[in-house]
């Protein structure tokens, strides 16, 4: 397969632009691969990314159940950053952010990543001292943060309601200047043809209905497509993770599944040029390349294993967007859905070893798995590999929560809906 | 949208209620028998199925009191509604 380039382009220039290959192959499963992969997201791909490229490993494989970007990789708000307070976070989503940086030419794929930077708002004096201590402890940690003023913000976001009604009047915010968007499904593409040159399998439609174990330690998988035999498996699957794992043996988890719903907007000429985020109450706007804009919000709150949203979420975030940008007032929605969240107890992700020998997991994103797709499959590429974490993923264990050593971003407790 | 058969208002619509997660749930209690891995597994474990569930759902916009919800967590269905100590059926 050939890489991509602006000569490639010129070159079919002359043949009609009908050179060009599929992105990946659809092989047929091998019998045994040294490493298995559970879930074809943009974890699961970045995972085999970089265990063919960093650690050595041929033969590899990703199973996905469905299609290929089916889950969560296509339907989040594409948002990228890594504005986190605490310690373990900042530095496993800033070394995310550097991967972000490279990553179009790294796997030769245009992932748009655009650098339009992140605004949380802060409503009242109290936020606005929370901002300056985040903001700081950003700072001393190597992340660019910048804390603004209620005119800054005016500068950058100009279209909110700065008038003497507004129900939560803008005092300033919090601006992470690198942060940005990506396009989702390029992302999950990307990962899937760059790792597919290496050598890696990809099986779509192949969902896996059991584990082969035996003295505690894995030995291959059961899938829809046949058994297949390997000693190391990783399982990537976000929304399902409990049900997998189940499947392993490893029943309760510290982990409940939600919903989270997002919607887009007809497309309308440039409206906002950065992401900006409600401080008091949920809701979060960008607009893509396409014009729509994009809206996020909050979990709908109860346990759901159903990928399609109910219609109380929408309303409410919408309210909040009214609140904040009058002037959205009038366009339409054109779609929205939903995606099965791994809350986790803390609020932070699982990239970790399990109690089966060769069993790994990565797991617990809540609602930001998104952003940390190159830095999730990085470590849990390195876990897999070296069978133990690495610097950056060793707070993320799955004990941690026996042990007591929790990483709530948020400090509000074992309460997966409220993360 | 989800419509739940409150069992002192009858059907009333989702937004009525706040959700109070998993009812399989159960406090270990304050005996000194009570070990500290029970509390770790009341606390953070949960076995999160994708089918039918018994949840805790407080009618905290109408009567104000807690019931038991069988639900369906892929369908939405709601299969069963008690008072929140009594049992939804035969198995929980």
């Amino acid at each position: 397969m050939s890489r991509y380039s602006a000569l490639e382009v010129l070159k079919g220039g002359l043949t009609g632009q009908k050179h060009w290959q599929r992105a990946w192959r659809d092989p047929e499963p091998k019998q045994e691969y040294d490493a298995i992969i559970i879930g074809g997201g943009g974890h699961g791909l970045a995972t085999a990314y970089y265990l063919a490229k960093l650690h050595g490993m041929s033969r590899i494989a990703v199973c996905e159940k469905g299609y290929l970007g089916g889950g969560n990789v296509g339907r989040n708000t594409t948002i990228v950053r890594s504005n986190y307070m605490l310690e373990d976070n900042a530095h496993f989503y800033e070394h995310g952010m550097k991967l972000w940086e490279e990553l179009s030419q790294d796997i030769n794929f245009n992932v748009m990543f655009s650098q339009r930077g992140i605004i949380n708002l802060a409503h009242s004096d109290a936020q606005m001292d929370a901002f300056a201590r985040r903001g700081n402890a950003m700072r001393l940690n190597g992340i660019d943060a910048e804390l603004l003023t209620r005119d800054q913000v005016k500068e950058h976001l100009p279209m909110l309601d700065y008038s003497g009604k507004a129900r939560f009047p803008v005092y300033g915010g919090l601006q992470q200047p690198r942060g940005g968007t990506a396009r989702h499904d390029a992302v999950a593409w990307g990962y899937a043809r760059a790792a597919d040159m290496l050598g890696v399998d990809i099986l779509q439609n192949c969902e896996v209905t059991g584990f082969d174990i035996h003295d505690g330690k894995v030995q291959g998988i059961q899938t829809t497509r046949g058994a297949i035999k390997s000693g190391k498996v990783g399982i990537a699957v976000a929304g399902n993770t409990s049900r997998v794992c189940a499947l392993a043996g490893l029943n309760r988890l510290p982990i409940e599944s939600h919903k989270l719903q997002a919607m887009v907007s007809e497309p309308l000429k440039p409206f906002i040029d950065t992401v900006c985020t409600f401080g008091a109450g949920h809701f979060y706007v960008s607009q893509s390349d396409k014009g729509g804009l994009v809206f996020g919000g909050d979990l709908d709150g109860y346990n759901s294993y159903a990928q399609r949203g109910n219609l109380p979420m929408v309303a409410h975030v919408l309210q909040c967007g009214m609140a904040l940008m009058p002037a959205i007032g009038r366009i339409r929605l054109l779609r929205h859905w939903a995606g099965v969240m791994d809350m986790s107890m803390d609020g932070s992700p699982i990239i970790s070893t399990t109690p089966v020998k060769g069993l790994y997991l990565n797991g617990g994103w809540c609602y930001g798995g998104f952003k940390a797709t190159p830095a999730s499959g990085w470590c849990f590429a390195h876990t897999v590999a070296q069978d133990r974490p690495h610097r950056l993923n060793e707070a993320f264990t799955l004990d941690r929560f026996e042990r007591g050593y929790l990483i709530d971003e948020k400090g509000v407790g074992p309460i997966p809906a409220l993360h | 949208m989800i419509r739940i058969n409150c069992p002192w208002c009858g059907e009333r619509n989702m937004v009525e209620f706040t959700y109070g997660g998993d009812a399989n749930n159960v406090y270990p209690g304050l005996s000194e028998e009570t070990s500290e891995k029970q509390y770790f597994e009341y606390t953070y474990l949960r076995d999160n199925p994708c089918g039918p569930h018994l949840e805790y759902w407080h009618h905290v916009n109408g009567c104000r009191q807690w019931i038991k919800v069988k639900r369906d967590t892929l369908t939405h269905e709601v299969i069963a509604t008690v008072p929140a100590d009594k049992p939804v059926g035969e198995k929980e």
